[in-house]
């Protein structure tokens, strides 16, 4: 039963009203970017090399730096994450222990991006010898993204039930064999998913690439991994403040920010609709 | 082959297994220790060559010929004022926007409400921050007649709009997790609905808001390229909101690309660093805290 006098209306409204606020202004500012953005969108735009520090031209190598980034941190980060969930969720007791590598999960995931920016710059760039480059930018973002990809996966683990394990152990399988078979089918799908939506998030990272591998301008692709590059965040940043003449460059930074912002939200659209599907395939 | 050897290498391939993930594990403790490490390590060139005092002065201009000066105050004073004033705007909105969703909003309304809050937080802080240059910075400067829109209070407006969605979704699970028995008790004693909320609800959800609300703390003290876009970054003590500040974050983002590698400056940038780590470490550390020992679920 829900008693509703006048008090209760007008605290409702103003909650509301703070509420619609919100949607408001995020609803502002995509479509702010979205309608200053589409008239710099052009097939050119995006596969033509920048000209004239980039006030000209596309953004052909910014895009793909940031796709070789996103590779990179990928191919490091998801099997680091992953594999550290699988120990947290189905190997781990309650000791010592397990209590610090949560604790360093923790930590990891309130340190600043910049403050692993200087990490990057200090063990990758100087300390390995790796340089401004590709693997050092990769390295550092995958450091970044570890924490979320690790809690992603864990709950995708956890939310299979205990009776699935159970019965298989009863059996007499191994724990690899229990886990392998009656628990990674099923939770894989949403590992996945989880790890993509965080390492989407690294695209967007300026901050940590800033010190590690971000080329300001570099109008050629990359051949090894230890070349650097330009990427769309940073291209952005350097479009929006380093440029005597701001206004001329309007379109363009118009244009390098909804780029970025359809890459970031396209892959979080994504991850979310394919985690909706496969949370109706699976009913426990 | 017999069964006893598909059994005994069974055994050995889980026994190594285990170890595999144990090991993969303690990668996450590997690194958080690299980054002590390495911080520390650059920084000592400042503290052997310079000592810890000059840190402490409160003038930034380490390129200066004559006297350059690597004091951090004007830029810790600069952090915690954008910061606070972050505060001032997401804390209300955040906390009203978790009630509402929370117990107010229909089953639909929150469904639609909830993910559109966190694109918010999907979308990239460089992105954010050219928001702000664009709209925002000269919002501020037509509103309050100022000579320049570059100040505190735009880096404010915009980091606070950062934080909204990490108060939003942590204070809501918490005020999810109060016990029925609660809500039922109050409106059993004649209690109205809002009254329920803000004199039973939130209260006992007051742990998990308030570790909400230093996790979106950590995130604007942390964040980077929005509030070096947008504040101006004049390095200098001053707890005015329209004055142009420059951050802890945007020092080091702003100076590391032009310093001399090994060279004094670049040691205090590390410096910076530390400090920054250390603040955000102990944020998250409290709000780890206040959340278990209050019983709060993650």
């Amino acid at each position: 039963m829900r008693t509703v006098n006048h008090r209760d209306r007008i605290a409702e409204w103003c909650m509301r009203v703070l509420t619609y606020a919100i949607v408001a202004a995020v609803a502002y500012i995509i479509l702010h970017i979205v309608w200053n953005g589409a008239p710099a969108m052009s097939w050119a735009f995006l596969t033509e090399m920048p000209r004239n520090s980039g006030v000209e031209g596309g953004i052909y190598p910014a895009i793909v730096g940031t796709g070789l980034l996103v590779l990179g941190t990928m191919v490091v980060a998801l099997p680091l994450g992953m594999a550290c969930a699988i120990y947290l969720s189905e190997y781990a007791s309650q000791s010592r222990f397990t209590s610090f590598i949560r604790l360093a999960i923790a930590t990891l995931a309130g340190v600043p991006s910049i403050v692993f920016g200087l990490f990057g710059l200090g063990l990758f760039v100087i300390f390995l010898n790796f340089g401004s480059s590709i693997l050092a930018g990769s390295l550092t973002l995958a450091c970044m993204v570890l924490p979320t990809v690790i809690v992603a996966s864990e709950e995708s683990l956890r939310a299979v039930p205990r009776s699935q394990r159970e019965g298989s152990l009863a059996l007499g399988a191994s724990q690899w064999y229990t886990v392998s078979h009656n628990v990674l089918p099923y939770a894989v799908p949403g590992m996945v998913t989880g790890s993509v939506l965080a390492v989407g998030r690294a695209a967007g990272e300026t901050a940590p690439i800033l010190l590690t591998v971000a080329a300001s301008f570099l109008p050629r692709l990359p051949q090894t991994v230890y070349d650097q590059v330009m990427a769309l965040p940073y291209h952005l940043y350097i479009l929006a403040t380093q440029n005597p003449d701001a206004e001329a460059a309007r379109p363009n930074q118009y244009g390098t920010a909804l780029v970025l912002l359809l890459l970031v939200l396209g892959v979080n659209c994504a991850a979310i609709l394919i985690r909706y599907r496969f949370r109706k395939k699976y009913k426990w | 082959m017999s069964i006893e050897s598909v059994g005994i290498r069974r055994r050995y391939v889980d026994r190594f297994m285990r170890w595999t993930f144990t090991a993969m594990a303690s990668v996450t403790i590997l690194i958080v220790l690299a980054i002590f490490l390495f911080l520390f390590k650059e920084s000592l060139i400042f503290l052997r060559e310079e000592g810890i005092m000059p840190l402490l002065s409160t003038r930034w201009s380490p390129t200066s010929v004559q006297e350059p000066g690597f004091g951090v105050l004007p830029l810790v004073t600069g952090s915690i004022l954008v910061t606070l004033l972050a505060g001032v705007v997401a804390v209300p909105l955040g906390i009203a926007g978790a009630v509402y969703i929370a117990e107010v909003a229909r089953p639909l309304e929150r469904e639609i409400l909830k993910p559109f809050i966190e694109l918010l937080a999907g979308i990239p802080s460089v992105v954010l921050g050219f928001f702000g240059l664009v709209v925002v910075v000269p919002a501020v400067k037509a509103a309050f007649g100022l000579s320049s829109g570059m100040n505190a209070l735009s880096g404010a407006a915009v980091l606070g709009l950062m934080a909204i969605p990490t108060i939003i979704s942590v204070s809501e699970d918490a005020l999810r997790a109060v016990p029925a028995s609660y809500r039922n008790a109050s409106l059993a004693l004649g209690a109205s609905h809002q009254q329920t909320v803000w004199r039973v609800l939130v209260p006992a959800a007051i742990p998990g808001i308030t570790a909400a609300v230093m996790l979106g703390f950590g995130r604007i003290v942390g964040e980077t390229m929005a509030v070096m876009m947008v504040t101006g970054n004049a390095a200098k003590m001053t707890f005015v909101p329209t004055d142009s500040v420059r951050t802890m974050t945007a020092t080091i983002a702003a100076e590391m690309g032009e310093v001399a590698q090994g060279s004094v400056h670049y040691s205090a940038l590390f410096c910076v660093g530390v400090l920054l780590f250390f603040a955000t470490f102990l944020l998250n550390l409290l709000a780890l805290n206040v959340f278990k020992r209050y019983g709060g679920r993650a």
